[in-house]
């Protein structure tokens, strides 16, 4: 067995980020553990544009973005085994992994960050009846064959779910010669960003049929056509509204599931509408001195959050070994309140020293325009931020001043409310 | 007189802008609610162009693909053109990002270059 102040599971950029700011902050014996051959997570296959605005200031591909982290964990000669898989972590710390060349090996960490990111839904998940030929695949998966290992998955294509991995294959299947014969959404409107559906499917002419969905896949051994079908507004196909569609190849984008089997191990809950553990505002689990952080701990849409969240994890991680934290009288609860899904955290726990603010994340339920976002403790409004638009499909972040959270506070309430008495309409 | 709709990429509303045009003329423009929403849609109508990221063949590498991106935005109207272009390249490995892989594609004066390090097959 060996041992280590901190141990980091997985790669990416959640993992790298936190790994390198508790670097920043002294810790000096860290351990990344990364399934795969190489670092960055899913970055390196997203090869387009778009990343980095945020967090650099600078518009860069995923391969770009995750050699910035790389280089630097590189610098500080943080430690790297890929190739290796964890297996289990108990509630003591002790994680079990498997590397391809040492075997199994055995952990004991004093800190652990979890940061494996999440995966893609599948057929069997959203349960398309019909045939199993070859030819159905989650559209990641597809993004991995054609950007790294150097296959194209099809020539004829579907896209079922138009968030932005759906879109961004839609363009790339294009562009390397395919047939992209439509994308379909089965709600009203669809998740991705504005910018993803003019310039991958407006820009080349590629249909996105909203509220219509997959209701049959025929093929012997490989896919040669689906049923599509147009829903109702409560997702059911509308009989008589069916076609089929001749193609070769149907890529998956049906939605991100936070890959938390070692979270589950360790006895930790689920938040039903994250799909992640729960965490303090220092992206501390219900077991204290473990971490989460990026997509295993609510899903993205901008890697640049996922790097600001796991510096949070990082710095609050080196706070915990250098000891250097105090608890509050009182958890303080973070409650979604109207047209919210959820936030993040969902307590605050500790005493704040420096920090001036709590950075919270939210998502909302629906796309509304003109709005505030509500803090209140109590029925009483403690601050508000305007917003002119908010969409489910790109997460809201907001600071609390700690300023204005009192020693007896239990419960900080956040809503979406549309501002009153203020015009709706276009200029 | 012809009738443009431009759907405006700047924040997650998606203004849809309309540009009326006589030849080359701009002779009204409505539809955006910002300032942004009219200097995009003006240059998306003039001058419309995009960043190509896309990959080129490796030989003897880590991996058999490079990233690579084109080094400015390129005419929308050439992004076929230049991914049939860049088919057919085969580039040697060892590769730095930043490396120009191809120059002065399509004579449009930008630079294809690479978005990833790819080290040798012999030295991984």
């Amino acid at each position: 067995m060996t041992k280590h102040k901190m141990v980091v599971v997985g790669a990416g950029p959640a993992g790298l980020a936190a790994a390198l700011e508790a670097s920043k902050n002294g810790i000096d014996d860290i351990i990344i553990l990364e399934r795969d051959k190489y670092l960055g997570g899913i970055l390196p296959q997203c090869i387009h544009n778009g990343f980095g605005l945020e967090y650099f200031g600078e518009e860069l591909t995923g391969p770009e973005y995750a050699d910035r982290f790389m280089r630097d964990i590189d610098q500080a000669g943080i430690e790297v085994l890929t190739e290796t898989m964890v297996l289990n972590i108990n509630q003591d710390k002790l994680i079990t992994a498997l590397n391809k060349t040492k075997g199994v090996l055995k952990i004991k960490a004093e800190t652990i960050i979890l940061a494996m990111g999440c995966r893609e839904r599948t057929r069997e998940k959203i349960q398309i009846p019909g045939d199993r030929p070859a030819g159905i695949l989650s559209a990641g998966t597809a993004q991995r064959y054609t950007n790294i290992e150097g296959f194209i998955p099809g020539k004829e294509v579907m896209i079922l779910g138009s968030g932005d991995i759906g879109l961004i294959m839609a363009r790339r299947m294009k562009l390397e010669g395919a047939d992209v014969k439509a994308v379909l959404e089965i709600m009203p409107f669809s998740s991705g960003l504005v910018r993803n559906k003019v310039q991958c499917l407006d820009d080349f002419d590629i249909p996105l049929k909203l509220q219509h969905t997959i209701t049959r896949i025929e093929g012997k051994k490989r896919l040669k056509r689906v049923e599509i079908s147009k829903v109702d507004k409560d997702f059911n196909p509308i009989k008589g509204t069916q076609k089929w569609i001749n193609c070769d190849t149907l890529l998956l984008s049906v939605g991100l599931i936070p890959e938390n089997e070692l979270s589950k191990a360790m006895n930790l809950k689920l938040h039903p509408a994250t799909g992640g553990v729960y965490v303090n505002e220092n992206r501390e689990t219900e077991l204290k001195g473990v971490y989460a952080c990026g997509n295993v701990l609510h899903v993205h849409d901008l890697v640049d959050w996922v790097s600001e969240e796991a510096e949070i994890a990082g710095r609050s991680a080196a706070e915990y070994l250098n000891k250097n934290q105090e608890k509050r009288d009182l958890p303080i609860k973070i409650t979604p309140n109207k047209n919210l899904t959820y936030t993040v955290p969902q307590k605050i726990e500790y005493k704040f020293k420096d920090k001036k603010f709590i950075k919270i994340y939210l998502r909302v339920e629906k796309p509304m325009e003109n709005v505030k976002i509500v803090f209140s403790h109590n029925e009483k409004s403690m601050l508000s931020y305007d917003k002119k638009i908010v969409m489910p499909g790109e997460m809201v972040t907001v600071n609390l001043p700690v300023a204005l959270i009192k020693n007896n506070m239990e419960e900080i309430k956040l809503s979406i409310v549309e501002k009153v008495g203020e015009k709706n309409g276009r200029t | 007189m012809e009738e443009h709709d431009i759907i405006c990429t700047g924040c997650p509303k998606g203004c849809q802008v309309t540009i009326k045009t006589e030849g080359d003329k701009i002779t009204d423009i409505y539809g955006y609610e910002c300032p942004t929403g009219k200097e995009y849609a003006i240059n998306e109508f003039k001058n419309p162009t995009r960043i190509l990221p896309t990959t080129v063949k490796v030989e003897g590498g880590e991996f058999p693909l490079v990233p690579v991106k084109t080094a400015a935005p390129i005419p929308k109207s050439d992004l076929i053109k230049a991914m049939n272009f860049i088919a057919e390249k085969t580039v040697k490995a060892p590769i730095e990002i930043g490396d120009i892989l191809i120059e002065n594609i399509l004579n449009t004066g930008v630079d294809v270059v690479a978005t990833r390090n790819i080290k040798k097959e012999s030295e991984v």
